[in-house]
């Protein structure tokens, strides 16, 4: 039974997640981790990725974690969830331990997830465990010092695919990961950012009913890492979402649904240009990446719309 | 209570996880460790065992899975050889530092390139920095008793380090063998009940596993993995006593054959130990008074004893079943080098190296012969020819 979305009652809440972590000011992973925490009162393990998450959060001999929680490796945050989850149903079933109800969730961010930790992922989702897969997108490998992952954004600047004189920032388009992942036909799989929080908290609570693996991806800005104010976080996920660079839906049991839908589409040069890692972009000789771009978005866009059958 | 059935070495070892009975095996399949796992598997569809399998996509997620299940605290096992222990050699050091009692039997292959599904000691001796708490076994018989010995080991308060118990590749893991397996019932109470400590379930007082350390912190966590691991060796005696009760089965860190009076000896890991023991015999009939020392713990390295063994030995030869491409030898040999070095006011034996069997190399009862006789010459001139011979290489 899904708690009741209130904000005075949630924040009421014990937190979870302790303050005096050391994630960058401005930094959405706290946001949504807080969000995640908030949006059940049932007890929680947590496995984490290597990444900004893990770092600032348990510099021994700290730990923000108020709840059980493990750093395995880059790669492997789904089998690690994975193992625990097993080890959880095994000692359970042989009466070892009381049935108690733990979620088990897996928080890594876009390196972790699009790049070296999607066959860990994939694999865990085959078995089916019970487990919820969070994935931090900030577009980027930010904790090694913002390297391009296979989440950037087309044209985007990062250290390794900079704005050069021959080479303009990142050149592929972005992985449908989410949409890969719901091939995978796991019972839930969502779309979320921090800037809607009721919408995102209902997809938490969705995805740890569902009975079998659920998966939520749901963008981060970076201040750092995009080049924008430190303030202006939830405006660049807001943005983000109303340009329909980053659509909210979700697929429960293979149904695709648009769980909010903006208003008015924006262009998506609205987003862009408040980050200085697109910066480079707007100049005559490179308007070109901003017209492939929303060509793209526009194109992923009315793919959407005709999967959740609102075409 | 003797039962004797007809088994290999990976039978031999799946009997064993099977009176285990570990809550989780995560594995995946790799030559020649495949018949541990569908053997396993089998008990598992049978519902002879209460173990949760993970049929993982990789050997890298395996022993994640391992990690996080025996952080939550499960007692946890796996298996794998060569490449597959290749793959997840970054998450077999994450497993020993975060002093996890995992226990897996590795099934000793070649690494590639070329790629080689025969057995050397490669696999088992790249992991060796690991942390990870290393036996070996000559025999089906040997595989199976380390097998249960080892959560004992494992899960001893002092130590708390996942171990490996290896056998060799097609020659043991293949070979039948009557094994003298014990009862349900007597496993069962060797074992005993896993006790996990700190363990991530203990929902009412969460812990963090794997956080960061700066320069501030992580010497001081590894030197208490040292600790642990000097722990293991008494505690390995201990074990093995106890299971000789059991079993009428003594182990102990070496096995010495016909070492006391013996001018020369040989060093040797798993199946190879048998030939040379019946060569031994063999010179001894000609007059040569040769004997073996066969390794059953090569982590930790017991040294003072090693070289205890060997004290009426002039000369020693040691077999490498791999090697360490750019050092003065193959890792064993390195390892008595370094042992005979610091007691050398104790003894200083004559010593070189033969690499031998790679790649699965036949290791002919003549070749290990020729091996002796190098020894006995080198006792009559005192000069050594050759530090490293490459044993049966054309």
């Amino acid at each position: 039974m899904a708690i009741a979305l209130k904000l005075k009652e949630l924040a009421q809440q014990p937190e979870r997640l302790a303050p005096g972590h050391r994630l960058c000011a401005g930094c959405a992973e706290s946001i949504i981790v807080r969000q995640t925490l908030h949006a059940t009162t049932d007890p929680v393990v947590i496995a984490s990725a290597t990444g900004c998450l893990e770092v600032a959060t348990t510099i021994y001999p700290f730990t923000s974690w108020r709840v059980p929680w493990i750093h395995n490796a880059f790669e492997n945050a789904a089998s690690t969830c994975a193992g625990i989850e097993a080890a959880y149903r095994s000692l359970v079933r042989q009466g070892k331990i009381e049935e108690q109800n733990v979620k088990f969730i897996a928080f890594a961010g876009d390196g972790g997830t699009y790049d070296i930790g999607l066959q860990a992922l994939s694999g865990a989702l085959e078995r089916g465990h019970k487990m919820l897969y969070i994935c931090l997108d900030n577009g980027a490998y930010m904790n090694t010092g913002i390297q391009r992952s296979g989440a950037t954004p087309h044209g985007a600047w990062t250290t390794t695919s900079p704005a050069g004189t021959v080479i303009p920032g990142k050149r592929r388009f972005r992985k449908p990961l989410t949409e890969i992942i719901a091939a995978h036909e796991i019972p839930y799989v969502a779309q979320g950012s921090p800037h809607n929080w009721r919408d995102y908290m209902k997809k938490v609570q969705k995805a740890l009913d569902a009975d079998g693996p659920s998966f939520i991806n749901v963008l981060s800005p970076c201040p750092r890492g995009w080049r924008h104010e430190t303030n202006e976080t939830i405006e660049m996920a807001r943005l983000a979402w109303e340009t329909c660079f980053w659509p909210l839906f979700e697929v429960e049991n293979c149904e695709w649904r648009i769980t909010a839908r903006p208003r008015e589409k924006k262009p998506v040069e609205e987003w862009m240009k408040r980050q200085g890692r697109f910066r480079h972009l707007f100049t005559p000789a490179n308007r070109h990446v901003i017209d492939k771009l929303q060509a793209e978005v526009d194109r992923r866009w009315n793919k959407l719309l005709k999967l959740c059958g609102e075409a | 209570m003797s039962r004797y059935v007809a088994l290999d070495g990976a039978q031999a070892v799946a009997e064993a996880m099977r009176q285990i009975n570990p809550d989780v095996l995560a594995a995946y399949p790799i030559t020649p460790q495949t018949e541990i796992v569908q053997t396993f598997s089998n008990f598992v569809a049978d519902g002879l065992v209460d173990t949760e399998f993970v049929t993982v996509e990789s050997e890298h997620s395996a022993m994640s899975a391992c990690v996080g299940a025996a952080a939550a605290g499960a007692r946890v096992m796996t298996a794998t050889a060569s490449a597959g222990l290749a793959l997840m050699w970054e998450i077999v050091y994450v497993a020993a530092s975060n002093r996890l009692p995992i226990v897996m039997p590795i099934v000793n292959r070649a690494l590639s390139a070329p790629i080689n599904i025969h057995c050397d000691h490669s696999d088992s001796m790249g992991a060796r920095d690991s942390g990870w708490i290393q036996l070996f076994s000559e025999t089906a018989q040997e595989a199976y008793d380390n097998t249960i010995q080892a959560p004992r080991i494992a899960e001893h308060p002092d130590v708390l380090l996942p171990v490996m118990v290896c056998q060799d590749g097609f020659i043991t893991s293949h070979g039948l063998e009557r094994v003298d397996a014990l009862e349900d019932d007597e496993v069962r109470q060797f074992v005993g009940t896993f006790q996990p400590h700190k363990p991530l379930l203990d929902l009412d007082n969460p812990v963090t596993y794997g956080p960061l350390d700066f320069y501030d912190y992580y010497f001081e966590h590894k030197r208490q993995q040292v600790e642990a691991m000097r722990h293991a060796g008494p505690v390995i005696l201990e074990v093995a006593d106890e299971f000789a009760k059991l079993s009428g089965r003594q182990y102990g860190y070496f096995a010495p054959y016909k070492l006391d009076d013996a001018d020369v000896a040989l060093v040797v890991i798993n199946s190879t130990a048998g030939t040379a023991r019946a060569v031994a015999d063999h010179l001894r009939q000609k007059g040569i008074k040769a004997g073996v020392l066969k390794i059953r713990v090569f982590r930790p390295f017991p040294v003072d004893e090693f070289v205890a063994a060997l004290s009426n030995c002039k000369v020693v030869g040691v077999m490498d079943r791999s090697d360490s491409f750019g050092a003065m030898g193959g890792p064993v040999f390195l390892e008595a080098c370094a042992a005979f070095y610091v007691n050398a006011k104790r003894h200083q034996p004559l010593v070189k190296d033969f690499i031998y069997g790679l790649g699965g190399r036949d290791t002919t009862p003549n070749q290990i012969e020729d091996a002796f006789r190098d020894l006995v010459k080198i006792g009559e001139t005192g000069e050594i020819d050759e530090l490293v011979t490459y044993l049966g290489v054309r």
